[in-house]
């Protein structure tokens, strides 16, 4: 893979090594110089509709640390997770986003924290990328009380509302009129955000996308809908599920955007650009061209419909740690030893994480019948005997 | 059979002395009031051995119209001018409380298959969009999966949508955002989300609209954990669970009855709710607990002039509730009368009769002195042919003998 082609609009200066050599803190402080570099992404955008942006994309060394040690900290996470379903710790459904990271750091960067995400069921590195905890996941994966829906969600249920998190949603492509609501009552609000419904290839022939595609264009709706396109449903290769994979072009009327989904640089342009369409004109697709490492999910080989090689391929030439890594080296931004001392860290992170879930206790059996309705406003009375108080509503 | 449909007419009359529901419903705590008094009822002592004491009335041959479901002008007691409040149809009073909630609260809205431009297919949105514009009154697509998953999606952020289906077999295709994501994600996400949606729609079966336009999907939705379901059956009741419905924090289906859009009745001026997990007590009584909701309701009081003509004194109870059931209300009536008549238009297998059988079973068998009988619809598709789909639901004479039957 042929390094970025580099255009830096100011000096390099060894003052940016500096702050990282620091060996006395046990978390060495990224970079907070925020002096801008310009990167090329290493494929062109396609569009279909629309003007796609530009290649150049501007970041700075602070930006450039952070997405990898938040991509470590996901590759490494879910690398814990592979070890502890294993060990019978995670039960029922895991479905791993190894390989796909750049896609949640990228969309992150580029938005905040009031605008909101919608996600299928391959969710954890979706949710650290909001703010999340390692507890709160891996508490979660374990069904214990401190996971993020208190045990009661598991692998495929994270939510986060109090950074516009929506989950989490195990029914493919159900999420998707979900996350055109959440644009809908954006509009409404007049709030000046958008929402992220993501997919895969394999909901991406469900009907309920289209419908929903069809009201939100109607209603121009700030509703992005993004497409990570792993290129296998399961065990089906896109080509044998859809008649037409170039699934930015799949929203006919709406334009699309065909996006590197394994350089973040490139996500993080993608994303910028579709949160301005969205909130001038309406809907818009992105396909994320990624690939994940793992099977489907735990029970998933992955290899019976895939070769070794394909996978091993695709690790050596566009693995989104390794990019990112290369960009880090090139311009000097940290040297190797830094980083694998980032890395370092993040495992250390990720073991004492699992360790303090592991204590994290299972749920009282009494909280098998709490949440199931909101109290207070809602319900009032209930059962044979009225047990409940009554509420008094307004 | 024949005494049934003698009376069919185009202006198929209903006895429902509206004083009765009125005044156990009038604000929603009042406590428990038994009144014996009835206005204008023949009475009869039937003891417990099953003796009959009839007063000087005597028996009169009732003729029974089966196709209950308009008021006339006769059956409101006073003038209009004289007695408080209002009088409006149902499908009015539908539009009333929605357009009081939409006035009270700003993030209440509406989406349906046209129910903005056009008014609503059963005219209860009428209006609604001129007044409120296009972005609260929505017309959607004919999409139901996806504009039921995006009210959803907008209930989670705090929006209050009220979702209709022109008629509820139609949300057979939303099933999954109902099932899944409606009643589902407040426990899922443990407690982080609520869902205040209302979905409501015309249900049930109607006059000759085919089969898979009279469909009772309460029976599909009772399953569903986190939702709550509630039938109306009166203006007064109509407006009340619908308003009660937009206010509570739950997700709450509501169903109406495509031929109960026309009925009439005097409802207060003030503003008022129905509590949504209660029980109507319709009439009182002493020898059985008839259980009915929605559109039976009117077949039950039907049969109940009959059936006290005959001597005998039913009560009968408007459930509403469907999910969950108000068992207090229920195991009180068990509780005195100690027999059980379920009146439902479901059908037999899986229906809300089914579960509320098993529901008193389990509660309260002791105070059962016979069997629990349940009059549900037939397994069938609705036939569209007029005789044949008289005789899929259950017509007042069946309900007669139902209770002779258990009262023996």
């Amino acid at each position: 893979m042929a390094l970025s082609y580099l255009r830096s609009s100011s000096s390099r200066s060894a003052n940016l090594l500096k702050p990282l050599s620091s060996g006395l803190s046990l978390r060495s402080p990224i970079s907070t110089d925020t002096t801008p570099i310009t990167v090329e992404t290493s494929v062109p955008f396609t569009s279909h509709r629309c003007d796609a942006p530009s290649r150049s994309v501007e970041t700075n060394p602070k930006e450039l640390l952070t997405f990898f040690r938040d991509m470590a900290l996901m590759r490494r996470m879910e690398i814990a997770a592979d070890s502890l379903y294993k060990a019978k710790l995670i039960r029922g459904f895991c479905h791993l986003y190894d390989g796909q990271e750049a896609f949640a750091v990228g969309m992150e960067a580029a938005i905040t924290k009031k605008d909101c995400i919608i996600t299928a069921y391959r969710d954890h590195c979706t949710f650290m990328g909001r703010g999340g905890t390692l507890l709160e996941v891996f508490a979660e994966l374990m069904g214990r009380q401190a996971g993020c829906s208190k045990g009661k969600g598991g692998s495929m249920h994270f939510y986060k509302k109090d950074s516009n998190f929506y989950g989490g949603h195990g029914i493919v492509g159900a999420q998707v009129p979900l996350g055109c609501g959440l644009a809908f009552a954006q509009k409404y609000s007049k709030d000046e955000t958008v929402t992220f419904a993501m997919y895969g290839d394999g909901a991406a022939n469900q009907g309920q996308l289209f419908e929903a595609l069809n009201i939100s264009a109607l209603w121009d709706l700030p509703a992005i809908l993004v497409c990570e396109n792993n290129h296998y449903g399961m065990g089906t290769a896109e080509w044998r599920a859809a008649k037409s994979p170039a699934y930015y072009k799949r929203g006919d009327y709406v334009p699309g955007l065909k996006v590197d989904g394994m350089d973040a640089l490139a996500v993080k342009q993608a994303c910028k650009f579709a949160k301005e369409h969205a909130l001038k004109s309406g809907p818009i697709i992105l396909e994320m061209d990624t690939y994940r490492y793992h099977g489907h999910s735990m029970s998933d080989p992955g290899s019976t419909y895939r070769t070794r090689d394909e996978i091993s391929g695709v690790r050596q030439e566009r693995d989104p740690i390794e990019r990112i890594r290369k960009l880090i080296l090139s311009h000097d931004l940290a040297s190797e030893k830094e980083l694998k001392d980032i890395e370092k860290e993040v495992r250390k992170e990720v073991d004492d994480a699992i360790t303090r879930a592991k204590e994290s206790p299972m749920p009282e059996p009494s909280k098998l019948f709490t949440n199931v309705y909101a109290k207070g406003l809602g319900v009032e009375s209930f059962g044979a005997d009225r047990k409940e108080v009554r509420a008094t509503l307004p | 059979m024949a005494a049934i449909f003698h009376g069919v007419g185009a202006a198929a009359s209903l006895s429902l002395s509206p004083s009765n529901s009125f005044d156990s419903n009038k604000s929603v705590f009042s406590p428990r009031r038994s009144f014996s008094a009835r206005k204008g009822a023949s009475f009869a002592v039937v003891r417990s051995e099953g003796t009959v004491n009839l007063n000087l009335k005597g028996r009169r041959a009732q003729q029974l119209i089966s196709n209950a479901v308009a008021t006339t002008a006769d059956s409101i007691d006073a003038s209009s001018s004289s007695k408080p409040g209002h009088e409006l149809l149902l499908f009015e009073a539908l539009q009333e409380g929605l357009e009081e909630e939409m006035e009270r609260d700003p993030r209440v809205c509406v989406m349906g298959e046209d129910v903005g431009h056009y008014g609503g297919s059963y005219k209860v949105t009428k209006e609604l969009a001129k007044k409120f514009g296009d972005l609260r009154v929505l017309d959607t697509p004919i999409a139901e999966n996806s504009f039921t998953g995006m009210g959803i999606g907008a209930a989670m952020t705090g929006l209050r949508p009220v979702v209709e289906g022109m008629n509820m077999g139609f949300l057979l295709l939303a099933f999954n955002q109902i099932s899944n994501n409606c009643g589902m994600l407040h426990y899922t996400s443990g407690g982080q989300f609520t869902i205040p949606i209302v979905i409501r729609g015309p249900g049930g079966v109607g006059r000759q609209l085919g089969a898979e336009h009279s469909q009772r999907l309460e029976s599909y939705f009772q399953s569903i954990p986190g939702i709550q379901m509630v039938a109306c059956s009166t203006p007064y009741n109509a407006k009340g669970l619908m308003k009660a419905a937009i206010r509570s924090e739950n997700p709450v289906i509501l169903f109406e009855h495509v031929l109960l859009y026309n009925l009439k009745e005097r409802i207060p001026d003030e503003d008022y709710i129905c509590n949504l997990e209660e029980a109507e007590m319709v009439r009182p009584g002493e020898h059985v607990t008839i259980l009915t909701y929605s559109r039976m309701r009117y077949h039950v009081m039907q049969a109940a002039k009959t059936l006290v003509n005959k001597g005998y004194d039913p009560e009968v109870i408007d459930i509403r509730s469907l999910k969950p059931f108000d068992l207090y209300t229920i195991g009180n009536s068990v509780k005195k009368t100690h027999r059980v008549l379920i009146v439902e238009e479901c059908m037999r297998t899986g229906g809300i009769g089914a579960s509320l059988t098993a529901a008193i079973t389990e509660n309260f068998n002791d105070y059962l002195d016979a069997p629990i009988v349940c009059l549900s619809s037939q397994d069938v598709p609705t036939p569209y042919a007029g005789t044949l789909e008289e005789v899929t639901v259950v017509q007042p004479a069946q309900i007669v003998t139902a209770v002779e039957q258990l009262c023996k």
